[in-house]
């Protein structure tokens, strides 16, 4: 068996964990948390009248959850089998903050929880900040051009 | 308190079908975790540039809001905004400013969680 | 001549001790393990003590168990996966015994055994250990432990424990006869969460350059035990084996699938780390051969030798295997 056989033998024969069954169990999981945050909307809208901050709070309101069941040791548990269901969602930004915060303690408030805490959700603020510029500088042109600004 | 029941089952179809998306790409292709949630906050601010976003936050609701695409949207959303308050200016701050809230939770709570907890052998 | 196989004269195997996690109890060899802690803590607020205290409680067991003291000691050679093995340097910190740190990622358990078996042969006392923590090592290669991912099936579970052992030239019942050094290679895999095929061409290179030049075959073992090939890697080992005309039966086995059940144990593929044929030798495989149950048996601790920078950058693993021969007196 040369090299190049040999990498295609071992890719070949690794399995992969069944997709059907990852797949149902990210839609059950996702769906639900979506239809948390929908229920905590119902209940901020009797006393918010702006529909954006009411979504906003109930998106706030899962970010605590999801910490919460992080700290308590359960949210791995749960992602173990929900997979991106509890990834994509904004629970899975969450866990990516508070999961490096808590393990950080070790190396103190200040150089491990501060330090470690966007080690995994800094990629998405950095480039989900980066693209809202790229897209104000376009939609900027669009204005000026339109003869809006 | 008014329920809407259709609501809640389209935040349950487009958020299970959101996540389902990104586990295929997870399954079938080398992409890790960090990749897809930078690829679906991206897509997120494509798809309200494209203004089929927004729309599918008025259907769906949650099931919209709540995905990370929905974070990008908002990052869209306000630079917008802040463009046609501010002009040019609006390009630097319109998109943080509008997830602040989002941020600064995911932040504050961690903090609270890393005072509160300790991590545990698995 | 080029020397492959280096032999010893006189070296024994006088003590072996083991002390694992709460996982590792629960395991198949779970009874076997001089101690274990439940929380895996071992009374620490940090996982890197943690892995400390476990590798300080386990010489404190191997020299309760022998009837040598610390300062009988002339030599201790051991490591760990923590960067700069920092949880051994920190164990045997102030004990006053001369101390060689060892990094051989998961093939660390065997080459202490070589290193030491050299300097026992010269009339020293030499005590080796190896250690992994599944907390420490998880903090440092993966994710934060809270982190919730999921895991291929090919990935191994790192072992919480640490195995140590006592040579010397003072006879006892298990002998260390000899050793091949293993050469590093690369067989073109860079996926970290398969390191048992990283590993596995490793151990059967080393394994089939021992068998050539000592004109042993593998029937003439009782036991042939990889360190830490994992379920996936120790099949594939097998094919890649057939390959090259060397057919592998029943004596073959892996440490790694031995010290958990893998049908029942959420650890995929089976065990990894230094700790795993460290405590597997120690607490399972050395007391048989003590026992008179194998006579002949080889260790191949292989090694996949990746750093958190070079799973990010993506870098093939290089990797290695060294064998050791052990044989009842």
């Amino acid at each position: 068996m040369n090299r190049k056989q040999y990498i295609e033998f071992a890719e070949g024969r690794a399995k992969r964990t069944s997709s059907l069954k990852n797949c149902i169990w990210a839609f059950i999981t996702g769906g639900m948390i979506c239809v948390i945050g929908q229920l905590l909307f119902f209940v901020y809208s009797t006393f918010m009248k702006d529909e954006k901050s009411a979504y906003s709070l109930a998106s706030v309101t899962l970010v605590f959850l999801a910490g919460l069941l992080t700290g308590l040791g359960l949210f791995d548990k749960f992602a173990n089998f929900a997979g991106a269901g509890t990834l994509v969602p904004i629970t899975g930004f969450a866990n990516a903050v508070a999961s490096p915060a808590i393990e950080g303690k070790s190396e103190g408030y200040i150089k491990g929880v501060a330090t470690q805490m966007f080690v995994i959700a800094g990629p998405v603020i950095v480039y989900g900040s980066a693209s809202s510029v790229i897209y104000g500088i376009i939609y900027y042109i669009y204005m000026v051009i339109a003869g809006n600004i | 308190m008014q329920i809407d029941y259709l609501l809640i089952l389209k935040a349950f179809l487009i958020g299970g079908i959101l996540c389902v998306i990104a586990q295929i790409l997870i399954d079938k292709t080398k992409l890790t975790p960090a990749y897809i949630l930078v690829g679906y906050v991206c897509s997120g601010v494509l798809l309200n540039g494209l203004g089929i976003y927004p729309k599918l936050v008025k259907w769906a609701g949650a099931g919209a809001t709540v995905p990370l695409t929905g974070f990008g949207n908002t990052l869209a959303e306000g630079v917008k905004q802040a463009i046609e308050k501010d002009g040019a200016f609006g390009i630097i701050y319109g998109g943080i400013s509008a997830t602040a809230a989002g941020i600064t939770a995911a932040i504050l709570f961690a903090l609270l969680w890393s005072i509160l907890f300790k991590s545990k052998n698995k | 001549m080029k020397t492959e196989i280096i032999k010893f004269d006189n070296v024994f195997l006088n003590q072996t001790a083991a002390v694992v996690g709460s996982k590792e109890k629960e395991g198949p060899l779970g009874d076997k393990f001089d101690s274990f802690c439940e929380d895996d803590r071992f009374g620490q607020d940090t996982w890197e003590k943690s892995e400390t205290e476990m590798v300080k409680r386990t010489l404190e067991a191997l020299l309760t168990k022998s009837d040598y003291d610390w300062k009988d000691i002339d030599l201790l050679a051991g490591g760990d996966l923590l960067d700069q093995c920092i949880a051994t340097s920190h164990a045997v910190n102030n004990n006053g015994i001369p101390y060689l740190g060892l990094y051989g990622a998961c093939s660390t358990a065997a080459e202490g055994l070589i290193i030491g078996s050299a300097f026992a042969e010269k009339g020293m006392v030499v005590g080796t250990l190896a250690s992994s923590h599944f907390c420490s090592a998880e903090r440092q290669f993966r994710f934060p432990l809270e982190y919730g991912s999921q895991r291929t099936p090919t990935a191994q579970n790192t072992v919480t424990g640490c195995g140590s052992f006592l040579l010397s030239q003072n006879k006892s019942l298990v002998r260390i006869t000899e050793a091949v050094i293993g050469k590093i290679q690369d067989n073109g895999i860079s996926d970290a969460n398969n390191m048992g095929a990283a590993m596995a061409t490793a151990a059967i290179d080393t394994l089939t350059r021992y068998l050539q030049n000592s004109g042993k075959n593998v029937n003439d073992f009782d036991l042939i035990a990889t360190g830490d090939l994992g379920h996936e890697g120790f099949e594939l080992a097998k094919e890649y084996a057939k390959s090259t005309g060397l057919i592998l039966g029943d004596n073959f086995m892996d440490c790694g699938m031995m010290i958990y059940d893998l049908n029942t144990q959420d650890v995929q593929a089976g065990g990894s780390g230094c700790g795993c044929s460290a405590s597997v030798f120690a607490a399972d495989i050395c007391p048989r051969i003590a026992d008179g149950e194998l006579k002949h048996v080889l260790l191949i601790g292989t090694g996949a030798l990746l750093s958190p920078k070079s799973i990010i950058q993506n870098k093939i693993i290089p990797s290695v295997a060294h064998l050791v021969c052990f044989e009842r007196c």
